[in-house]
């Protein structure tokens, strides 16, 4: 029932759009995006980065998209196949999708059942290297039903089937034009790659790597009226500030994306009035992880694995707490968000169904306790260098985070209050595209965490949690053997934790999700593998003039890019 | 020139260069400001005892005032405190650095020059550190020694050592360009044949003859060398290679401070204005110097 509503508010969105209804396609002349991070290739599917997705998605669609609200859209889908209309199978091992009738790619084609077949096996190929794997994870078999049927086999029960083809990041490709890039040859086919022919309501015209992308207006997209719009100038690289004042200040630009500056900064630019800045909340939370390895750098390549042994303090929950206590994150968010930040407590902190309550006496900031209880714990400075000693060791934490102006003040900001408790914080800061990189060589890499602390913000894309919460059981521990990957990051591993995730794979009641997601949500912070400072939204700009922004943040930004139009002021 | 010296007692001719040195104003001058920065720097957190690194929300973004000549930053830290910390790192790491390339220069520039055997060695040796990308190489030292050397003296000490070793060694080697092709002339000239003539050994040659007489390139490649080290130690900043970022520099509190140009100009002014004056003031004396040290000007 619910769904049949969501549809029947898409249609009515659709109809009442009054530049939609009005605008006819290609009437509003260019619109100009800034993207500050340049995208270098416009797969989704090699690429995990959120710059390659979001240029993406407006030629690359899925079945269904996630609105601003966190619902979910069909746009390649006729409805969204429930339970209740037979589209999911009862047992949930299955899910069938069917395509709008009359559907064309940009080069006149149909779009048939057999492109979705396609890019399944295009991205669970084994060699393929494909960013999204976990979108078809448990899937077992896609198969074309028919011309416009498609039916998503799973290997086992699957309480949420909104994974593959869902969302920006598993949109459908072209069979005909990637059939000759599966596996190995996935990288190579530059054509393809850069200028991937969709459903979505532009075409690539001129695709230069890490610089500007130019698009057209689709002819064949299947909304008469839409996009207003067309060209769009795709404009990579640059920084956040300058971004955010070519759209606000100078209005060079309609458009400008992630705008993590100072929040009084963007207030200031945004008094200048010929922008708006848009906020969106999501699930991101930016956390600080404790590692529970030792990263001794005496250790040499064993340090943060397990044959590193333990930490020597940070697996003592009162050491956790007292950090945890010590932070005021009223006053992380007042400095380094605004607008676009909200402390948290949790690291699950949306979507509401999930979100834990247990949590929020760390909101208020208590240095008095954070001392009191390290005093209880025995933990107390014994040579007067005014840093804490547990077992002899002091309490001397390496915090180490990506390069970048908020996250630069939150380090100092921390290392103050932390002072104040007895724990001694070295700041370290690495550029990003190296801390992000994920080179198995470099030692600085998050993955490695050769620190005791770092902080990062993570996030997950769509509204179901499993995935997500799945990534922090003990076989996620990067380590040599796995090439450094896994998402256990601040490497915990308790078998009660592996037990809820396994419980929650098997679980389809929402309200019982909702419980387990919320125990996992609770050993994560409680046991302080994990100090959760902020929950982030996604902070963007937009000329005035630019009508139809509905930013989600559960999605592509530019999700719905073919409703935006030029209003006149 | 000996009518005047017979009745007078032997002077040091120290005194010939400081009073050269004197007549040239704009070096007086660069040399009083230096001075003054660096008992500004190292003199200054004795008097001004603010703290540079505590941070005071309620007084975030100041403009100037008399709790805060300078003003604050954006976490309400005394601009003026950090100012003094910046610039005892700024002025260490660019003086070090300076010397060190200087004496590497000067040292292999001086070899090859005078050396006609080792000369295309050293020199292809020098091309080859030209060559050298400066980004990746810079990366990759600080990537491979940041830990042993954290370990061996603690993150400032040891994180000082690498980046005027950095510097030094990557820019040493326009300096010993210019000190050979001065050699190589020197080498030429009639009072070095005389010198040779009477059996003077290669290092009384060195330090004697030559050296003196290359010392004004030498002294214009040093101050420009402290302007480099402070620039490419605020790039290394930047690009979290430097100094932690709770470290202030002079380069680092420019860079912080560029967001906030407009809102608060004066947070990019007093770093750039010191970065540039206290350059200013060392080519000044760089020049000066010169002139003094070189005998063929000096009593003109």
């Amino acid at each position: 029932m619910k769904f049949r509503h969501i549809l029947l508010g898409a249609a009515a969105a659709f109809a009442l759009s009054p530049a939609a209804a009005l605008a006819e396609r290609g009437s509003d002349g260019q619109l100009n995006i800034i993207y500050w991070q340049a995208p270098s290739t416009l797969n989704p599917y090699l690429s995990g980065g959120t710059k390659e997705v979001e240029a993406a998605s407006l030629v690359l669609e899925s079945f269904a998209r996630f609105d601003d609200t966190g619902e979910m859209v069909p746009f390649m889908a006729e409805s969204i196949p429930t339970v209740e209309n037979g589209g999911v199978s009862e047992d949930l091992t299955s899910i069938t999708w069917t395509f709008r009738e009359g559907l064309m790619w940009s080069d006149g084609s149909a779009v048939t059942a057999a492109d979705a077949v396609f890019t399944w096996e295009y991205c669970t190929h084994p060699e393929s290297g494909c960013a999204q794997t976990n979108y078809f994870t448990g899937v077992e078999s896609v198969e074309a039903v028919d011309d416009r049927t498609v039916r998503i086999n799973f290997s086992e029960p699957k309480p949420f089937p909104y994974t593959a083809f869902v969302g920006a990041e598993s949109p459908i490709l072209q069979a005909a034009q990637f059939a000759d890039c599966l596996g190995a040859a996935a990288p190579e086919c530059t054509d393809a790659n850069f200028g991937p022919i969709g459903t979505g309501p532009f075409v690539v015209e001129e695709f230069r790597p890490n610089d500007v992308i130019t698009f057209v207006a689709n002819d064949n997209y299947r909304v008469a009226d839409q996009p207003a719009f067309a060209r769009v100038v795709f404009k990579g690289g640059g920084d956040a500030a300058s971004a955010a004042r070519s759209v606000l200040e100078t209005g060079e630009f309609d458009y400008a994306w992630n705008l993590q500056i100072d929040p009084t900064l963007l207030a200031e630019m945004e008094e200048t009035g010929i922008g708006t800045v848009v906020t969106a909340f999501g699930t991101s939370v930016e956390r600080m992880m404790l590692n529970q390895f030792n990263p001794d750098p005496a250790l040499g390549d064993d340090r943060s694995t397990e044959a590193a042994g333990p930490h020597p303090f940070l697996t003592h929950p009162a050491v956790g707490a007292a950090m945890s206590m010590a932070i005021d994150r009223a006053l992380l968010v007042e400095i380094g968000y605004g607008a676009g930040g909200q402390p948290t407590c949790n690291v699950l902190p949306a979507p509401d169904a999930y979100a834990s309550t247990a949590n929020d006496d760390c909101l208020v900031q208590d240095i008095a306790g954070a001392n009191a209880l390290l005093d209880e714990a025995g933990i107390v400075d014994t040579d007067g260098d005014g840093v804490r000693e547990h077992n002899g060791v002091p309490l001397r934490v390496l915090y180490q985070t990506s390069t970048n102006a908020v996250r630069q003040d939150t380090q100092a900001l921390i290392k103050q209050w932390w002072s104040e408790v007895g724990i001694d914080a070295e700041l370290r800061n690495i550029d990003a595209s190296v801390f992000f990189g994920g080179d198995p060589s470099s030692p600085d890499t998050y993955q490695k965490f050769y620190a005791d602390i770092e902080m990062y913000t993570n996030n997950f894309a769509g509204v179901d949690p499993e995935a997500y919460m799945a990534n922090w059981r003990c076989s996620e521990i990067p380590s040599p053997a796995s090439q450094w990957q896994g998402n256990n990051i601040q490497r915990s591993c308790d078998p009660a934790y592996d037990a809820l995730v396994d419980a929650m794979a098997q679980t389809a009641s929402l309200e019982e999700r909702g419980r387990l997601a919320r125990e996992m949500n609770d050993m994560l912070v409680q046991n302080y593998w994990m100090i959760p400072l902020v929950h982030r939204g996604g902070v963007s700009a937009h000329a005035n003039t630019l009508g139809g922004v509905r930013m989600s943040d559960w999605d592509s930004e530019l999700w719905n890019i073919a409703e935006w139009h030029r209003d006149d002021m | 020139m000996t009518d005047t010296t017979t009745n007078q007692a032997p002077r040091n001719q120290w005194w010939d260069v400081w009073d050269q040195f004197k007549t040239h104003k704009g070096a007086l001058l660069g040399a009083g400001f230096f001075v003054f920065m660096l008992l500004f720097v190292y003199l200054g957190p004795y008097v001004w005892g603010i703290d540079p690194g505590h941070i005071d929300p309620r007084v975030r973004n100041q403009g100037m005032s008399f709790a805060h000549p300078m003003g604050t930053d954006q976490l309400g830290r005394d601009m003026f405190a950090r100012m003094m910390a910046g610039g005892q790192i700024s002025i260490a790491v660019g003086l070090t650095a300076m010397l060190l390339s200087l004496v590497l220069g000067t040292f292999i520039g001086v070899l090859a020059g005078y050396f006609k055997r080792i000369d295309g060695l050293l020199m292809r040796f020098t091309d080859l550190f030209l060559a050298l990308p400066l980004l990746p190489l810079l990366l990759v030292i600080v990537m491979l020694y940041r830990d042993p050397l954290r370990a061996a003296f603690g993150p400032e000490t040891g994180i000082f050592i690498l980046i005027v070793f950095v510097i030094g060694i990557t820019s040493w080697m326009q300096t010993a360009r210019i000190v050979r092709g001065d050699v190589l002339a020197l080498k030429e000239r009639e009072f070095v044949l005389a010198a040779r003539s009477i059996g003077t050994p290669p290092h009384r040659m060195i330090l004697r003859h030559l050296l003196p007489n290359v010392m004004s390139p030498i002294m214009v490649s040093a101050t420009l060398g402290i302007a480099n080290a402070i620039i490419t130690e605020s790039a290394l900043s930047f690009l979290g290679l430097g100094f932690p970022s709770d470290f202030p520099t002079w380069g680092r509190l420019l860079f912080d401070g560029t967001d906030w140009l407009q809102r608060n100009p004066e947070r990019v002014i007093w770093p750039g204005l010191a970065i540039s004056l206290t350059v200013l003031s060392v080519n000044y004396i760089g020049d000066g110097l010169r002139d003094a040290l070189d005998p063929r000007i000096r009593g003109r």
